[in-house]
């Protein structure tokens, strides 16, 4: 067995490679959230919900209409982001002026109908979902065995993350979302139409939790609780990141994830709550997060 | 400059040539509200095809209230404002700078998270023919200098070039300006005061809401003077001279 100071080189960086997957997830849930709490300064608490859906809409495309793998996972982000847009038009919409405690209310009874809906239709037991056969063999690294499917969650989460950053830096559209953030009523003096960019603006957030939810639906099993569990663990993420930060929300994503691993290797016993400590020390030090803007 | 002019100016001068006294501007019995209070009691103004027309008064007149009652930035309004023959009560503001309007409001608006080349291409055009970004950088030196600073780094009075320039760039032939002199160095206003004659000589339609009358008075066609939401007084700039006292006693100067 391959040692170095005494470590196991096979179980840390199995745990890294973990880790790594986990993060790849939060960073997806998290910069969904980040970009809605950017416009519509609602947290979004169906966003787990979300997540859910997308990947019992995978489950449900393999099986009852024979849609594929990467077909799904190009049409149910498509699917979730459009129920997004009907949620934003329909509830969302009409208590947008109201304390944002209503609509965070909202998005939570959301999430509930959504998780017991759900429950009721499928039980809560989960439903497996085969990992496509182009992704299922895997390559011998030097200190760890990498399966295709884990990889390639890596590289399309980094791809997704990467250019969803891209678009809202350095992009005349993403300048638009930017700006809309800091003042939306000059935005509207200018002939832009704000409501129809925040409707658009939540579909795509919510866009991307569905497409964690395919790409999930293969390594996790597709549950109704798979989004509640998972969005704890994201808020702490956004609240450790710093609300609003598109960067920030990635790269605190990965990190998290990487930490949670390597507390799994060092420390098991830690690795469920190591997460609520690095935000409650965070909270003490920089309370706006680490890549927030202090208010 | 001159090619500028002939760019820029170009279709105004055959419409002015067309119908001149075009009215660009004609608000009727407007009266506005943000909450519960009532702050507009019932404006009548008009500003011509090429006028520079200005809003004075004292602070809390309602001036600022007036420029964002025409871009639908109030909560309530009744009466009636027509942009270039449209009627705009009823419409959301986001259709209103569509109509040919530039806005530069009071606290600027320079975008943080933006820098000074985003801000600048920020806004979407809303005419054909407006100034392109060669020719702003050419009127305003300084900002092609710092094109890659953020926003709200630059000078006060560069942040203001940079509100007017965004909405030069848009083709806007209404600009509606609200106190673009206020706090700035008498030498960045004197240049505000030249870039406003420039325009206004390229045909551009402006009403301009003004604390300082001696930057207004010599560049202006025509004043209103406004107190408590009211229009009290309208002043040529041929009048100036005899109603300097009545001026004076409303503006408190």
């Amino acid at each position: 067995m391959a040692t170095f100071l005494g470590i196991n080189l096979f179980g840390l960086f199995g745990q890294l490679l973990v880790g790594l997957i986990n993060g790849s997830f939060y960073a997806l849930l998290s910069l969904g959230l980040a970009i809605i709490f950017g416009l519509l300064k609602i947290i979004n608490f169906a966003q787990g919900a979300m997540y859910m859906l997308g990947a019992f809409a995978a489950w449900l495309a393999l099986n009852h209409l024979g849609i594929s793998y990467w077909a799904a996972l190009i049409l149910v982000p498509l699917a979730v982001g459009a129920v997004g847009i009907l949620l934003e038009r329909v509830l969302v919409r009409p208590i947008a002026h109201e304390d944002h405690l209503y609509s965070l209310l909202l998005t939570f009874g959301i999430a509930l109908m959504l998780q017991g809906l759900f429950t009721h239709l499928f039980g809560s037991s989960g439903l497996p979902y085969a990992i496509p056969d182009e992704l299922k063999g895997g390559t011998k690294l030097p200190f760890m065995y990498l399966p295709d499917y884990r990889a390639w969650i890596i590289v399309a989460s980094a791809v997704v993350c990467g250019g969803t950053w891209w678009m809202i830096e350095k992009t005349r559209l993403g300048a638009y979302l930017r700006a809309g953030t800091e003042n939306p009523q000059l935005m509207q003096a200018f002939g832009i139409n704000v409501p129809l960019m925040v409707t658009l603006t939540f579909g795509f957030g919510v866009g991307l939790a569905g497409f964690a939810g395919v790409m999930a639906a293969p390594v996790y099993s597709v549950s109704p609780e798979m989004g509640s569990n998972l969005l704890i663990v994201v808020f702490a993420i956004v609240v450790i990141g710093g609300m609003g930060s598109i960067g920030g929300a990635i790269l605190t994503g990965l990190g998290m994830g990487i930490v949670e691993g390597l507390t799994k290797y060092f420390y098991p016993e830690a690795s469920t709550t190591v997460i609520f400590l690095v935000m409650v020390i965070v909270l003490l030090l920089k309370p706006a997060g680490l890549f927030g803007k202090e208010a | 400059m001159t090619s500028l002019k002939s760019h820029l100016g170009h279709g105004d001068a055959v419409m002015s040539t067309q119908k001149s006294h075009r009215e660009k501007l004609r608000i009727s019995d407007l009266h506005a509200f943000y909450g519960e209070s009532h702050i507009l009691h019932g404006i009548d103004l008009t500003v011509k095809q090429g006028e520079l027309v200005t809003l004075l008064g004292r602070n809390g007149s309602g001036r600022s209230t007036t420029l964002r009652a025409i871009m639908n930035l109030v909560g309530r309004r009744t009466g009636s404002i027509v942009i270039n023959g449209n009627e705009t009560l009823g419409m959301p503001s986001h259709r209103i700078a569509h109509l040919g309007l530039g806005y530069c409001p009071e606290e600027r608006g320079i975008f943080s998270s933006l820098n000074v080349e985003e801000n600048l291409m920020l806004p979407p055009a809303v005419r054909s023919g407006g100034m392109s970004v060669e020719e702003l950088y050419e009127m305003f030196p300084n900002l092609y200098e710092r094109r890659f600073s953020q926003g709200t780094r630059l000078s006060g009075g560069e942040q203001q070039m940079l509100a007017l320039a965004r909405i030069l760039r848009t083709g806007a032939n209404i600009l509606l300006l609200d106190e673009i002199t206020e706090g700035l160095a008498p030498v960045i206003v004197q240049r505000l005061g030249e870039v406003l004659v420039t325009l206004k000589e390229r045909g551009l339609t402006i009403l301009l809401v003004e604390q300082n009358f001696r930057f207004a008075a010599p560049i202006a066609d025509r004043h209103y003077v406004m107190e408590h939401g009211h229009i009290v007084e309208e002043v040529a700039a041929h009048e100036l001279d005899a109603r300097t006292e009545m001026l004076n006693t409303y503006l408190g100067v």
